[in-house]
């Protein structure tokens, strides 16, 4: 799922401190483990989401309120366990020999809910759907490694009069040229270039399969969808729009991800506020968004009734090339001697009350191939001599222009105020130069003037992972003309080493490659990795236990009503 | 009569197009793309942005924008909101709900406000007056976000007389508390209002008039002194209604009401103009059919006012 606009991430608590959850969970949980092990597997729980923002096609489904009701929804040729790891579901093999040519094998005698046969040519309509320009599905470029997505994908560009231009779909051929089903059960796929990571993705959502009325009219469709998934919709208009959904278990699933519960109701709320005090009195059975002023109460509040664990986000603060104060050899070392300065220990612990662990690096910790130590990333530790030392050392080269403020643009309705101040202050005092932050009121104008590259100052990013794969936090944030690359950062040797990672013959190999390509990030600097995030959750007394996955979302189908 | 009515409907006419403008134009200027801000970090192809742009006329200048707007209204069909919804629809499901927690509002301010306001008037300085004008002294001093946060906190959470969130299902009884809270403090100004009023109209001549004429104390203060301290009130209530049908933004979040105030403050989270607008338009009409209505209730209720000549 995308980072969303961070004003939403207000309440998306991220907790850390496993210590606090230790004995959070440890105080009721082994008791009410032991005592309501069997739960009524037929109830329906409710959970907290908001309106999703789309009809509820998988490859349209591009935030996390629709994405969740489609993970339920749909089970595609792999999903991700607890811990991000791809196994296979609707897949019996995928291989590969020279990561290039895929051969993947289609369990035989799935159906969805409607009763059509899902084969391999469902998955190859489905795929050349999302990724046809003409249907505009927000998740097509996920498919741009196949062979022929650039011809299905076309689009004409027409410059205006007024200089803006226009961009509109304008396909060349109606499948890839790579995707094939030889039969029933055999999809093969050739892709572009070699790409080692390819099938880690398989589990996400834009993959999923979609029943031929999707493709016949996708609005209609995407209203009342059908899928193969644990949950069905429980019947026609389930969507009650800004209020709910309703999803009830699919009987005829088989997989692993069965439903230990009669059905998930997820309740709208346009504020985390009242979901707590819902949950509080037993209203609401589950959470993972919390408000903000809950952070260090909530333990407290639900004893032996919330959970954390690391997800798959990070966040940086991005330093664009064109800033003159930041070019050349000079700009390097100001940029590390910028990392230096900033506590991520403390305000780690003082401004997110323990929500976030420093970063140890461009990826998250829970990231399968991340590593501890990469060469350079001792820029990561608070350092105020060396900054300073750093610090003179450029204005040796290239004198500092410090007549205007060294900014840090931020919307500041999801929190980021207050961090963005210390690490401002943190600028300030060692480093001596004046620092503040420039406060904007919506995401949207901060994105708009990134994009044109109109920010005087530092910028903050965050990212969260599509897929549990090293290469997703890498490639479309930090490589050459990537879709998420707003400061336009470009290095060669970079981008070649994730070729190379990409081409390699196993993950191992790949995640070798990309390691080495974090180095070159470290030594160049475009942005300063911050802090990872983790993901609180709540439940109430009517539920016994709720588990987040690797990416922070809520395991719906393993709660059990008491 | 019916002149005086056709008058004021006219009038609706430049208050329309001068407020639907004024706020289409607001929405107009805020910074930001709100097509580029509807998805994250990550954006989706560029031709997904140029088109939704396109659909919803984004890429024309103002003028065309709020022509546009005005005929799709003429011709009833108000278009698709941000995420693809028929705007109509949303309308028709909000405004209901809203209708029902104002109402509910309404009648709570309207029955105890002018009750405890004529009891405290007739008796003025007498121990109930004391007492109900201190206690609306602190309603009117406490804010609706902290009376609301109290009221389901303590009756939601700690009594459970009620939900303490109203959601998916708004009926009378849930949104019984979210009206409480709202009719609170405009009870308190309904109270003082019929209060003072009464107590000055107590020593009015035709008062006197009737009592010497021997009728009996019921009628006298219902119809002569209630009658005539009432127009004060009307005017206030009918200001109210308007009020809280553009929706109680901080109410109907803390309950998590899903009426016009949600779907306000979503809308405008989102730059979305048509929209915003649209919800507007309507609160314009019941503004004015509101304000309509009060100047009626001023001839029943002092047949002096006239409105023909």
């Amino acid at each position: 799922m995308r980072f969303t606009r961070t004003s939403k991430a207000l309440g998306i608590v991220a907790i850390a401190a496993l210590a606090l959850t230790g004995c959070g969970a440890g105080g009721g949980g082994s008791t009410d483990g032991s005592s309501n092990a069997a739960g009524d597997p037929n109830k329906v729980i409710t959970a907290y989401s908001n309106e999703p923002q789309n009809p509820l096609l998988p490859a349209n489904t591009n935030e996390v309120y629709g994405g969740r009701v489609v993970n339920l929804l749909f089970e595609g040729l792999r999903s991700y366990d607890a811990n991000g790891k791809a196994v296979n579901a609707l897949a019996d093999s995928i291989e590969s020999s020279d990561a290039q040519n895929w051969t993947i094998k289609v369990k035989q005698g799935q159906k969805f809910t409607n009763g059509e046969a899902i084969t391999a040519k469902t998955f190859v309509d489905s795929w050349n759907f999302a990724a046809n320009s003409k249907n505009l599905q927000n998740n097509g470029f996920f498919f741009e490694s196949i062979a022929g997505y650039d011809d299905v994908s076309a689009v004409n560009s027409v410059k205006g009069a007024d200089g803006k231009t226009t961009t509109t779909p304008a396909p060349k051929a109606d499948t890839m040229s790579g995707l094939k089903a030889t039969d029933d059960s055999t999809i093969t796929v050739k892709l572009a270039q070699p790409e080692a990571d390819w099938s880690l993705r398989l589990g996400y959502s834009a993959f999923y399969p979609l029943p031929s009325a999707a493709l016949a009219d996708p609005k209609t469709y995407g209203e009342n969808p059908v899928g193969n998934g644990p949950y069905k919709f429980e019947k026609q208009g389930s969507w009650v729009h800004d209020q709910s959904i309703t999803l009830v278990k699919n009987a005829d699933y088989k997989g692993t991800r069965e439903a230990k519960n009669g059905g998930v109701t997820f309740k709208f709320y346009t504020d985390p506020g009242p979901a707590y005090t819902d949950l509080q009195s037993d209203n609401l059975d589950v959470s993972d968004v919390l408000p903000s002023n809950a952070l260090k109460t909530y333990v407290n509040d639900f004893p032996g009734r919330n959970a954390t664990k690391p997800v798959a986000t990070d966040s940086t603060l991005n330093i664009p090339g064109y800033n003159p104060n930041f070019q050349g050899e000079a700009g390097k070392l100001r940029r590390q001697a910028l990392s230096y300065a900033i506590n991520r220990e403390e305000i780690a612990k003082v401004v997110f009350n323990g929500t976030r662990t420093p970063a140890k690096a461009f990826a998250p910790p829970v990231i399968d191939g991340f590593k501890e130590g990469i060469k350079g990333s001792e820029v990561l530790n608070f350092d105020p001599a060396k900054a300073k030392d750093l610090w003179a050392q450029a204005n040796k080269i290239q004198p500092y222009d410090d007549s205007k403020p060294l900014q840090i643009a931020s919307n500041t309705d999801g929190g980021n105020k207050e961090w963005i101040d210390a690490v401002a202050n943190g600028f300030k005092n060692n480093l001596g130069i004046q620092a503040e932050i420039q406060p904007f009121a919506k995401f949207a104008e901060v994105l708009n003037l990134r994009k044109s590259q109109q920010l005087p100052g530092l910028t903050r990013a965050g990212w969260q992972g599509d897929y549990p794969s090293l290469y997703n936090f890498l490639g479309p944030v930090w490589a050459t003309g990537a879709s998420s690359n707003y400061e336009k950062y470009s290095n060669p040797e970079f981008d070649k080493l994730l070729k190379e990672g990409l081409a390699a013959k196993s993950t191992d190999e790949a995640n070798a490659k990309f390691n080495q390509a974090q180095e070159i990030l470290f030594q160049d600097l475009p942005g300063l990795p911050l802090w990872d995030q983790a993901r609180a959750i709540v439940w109430s007394n009517n539920v016994v236990k709720a588990e987040t996955g690797w990416n922070g979302e809520i395991l719906y189908y393993g709660i059990t009503a008491k | 009569m019916i002149r005086f009515i056709l008058r004021r409907l006219l009038q609706v006419i430049p208050v329309f197009l001068g407020t639907t403008l004024l706020v289409y134009y607001m929405v107009f200027a805020l910074p930001g793309d709100p097509i580029a801000a509807l998805f994250g970090d990550r954006q989706p192809p560029q031709a997904v942005i140029d088109t939704l742009r396109s659909q919803y006329h984004l890429d024309q200048p103002f003028w065309v924008q709020y022509g546009l707007f005005l005929k799709n209204l003429f011709t009833f069909n108000l278009g698709n909101d941000f995420t693809g919804q028929p705007i109509a629809a949303s309308l028709a499901r909000v405004f209901p709900v809203t209708a029902m927690l104002a109402i509910e509002a309404l009648a709570i301010q309207a029955i105890f406000g002018v009750a405890f306001g004529v009891f405290a008037g007739l008796r003025r300085g007498g121990w109930f007056d004391s007492t109900v004008l201190v206690a609306s002294l602190v309603v009117i001093a406490i804010p609706t976000f902290v009376l609301g946060f109290v009221f389901q906190l303590v009756f939601g959470v700690q009594l459970g007389w009620a939900k303490p969130t109203v959601g998916a299902n708004a009926n009378w009884v849930t949104l019984l508390l979210p009206a409480v809270v709202l009719g609170l403090v405009s009870f308190a100004y309904v109270l003082r209002l019929t209060r003072a009023s009464v107590s000055e109209n107590m020593n009015a001549d035709y008062v006197r008039t009737a009592t010497a004429k021997g009728l009996s104390r019921p009628r006298v203060v219902m119809a002569h002194i209630l009658r005539n301290s009432l127009i004060p009130v009307v005017t206030y209530l009918g200001a109210n209604l308007g009020g809280l049908m553009g929706g109680a933004i901080v109410t109907e979040g803390i309950f998590n009401v899903p009426g016009v105030g949600n779907k306000l403050y979503q809308a405008v989270l989102r730059s979305e103009g048509p929209t915003i607008v649209s919800i507007v338009s309507v609160l314009v009409l019941v503004f004015v059919v509101a304000n309509l209505l009060v100047d009626l209730l001023y001839a029943w209720l002092d047949p002096r006012i006239r409105y023909d000549q």
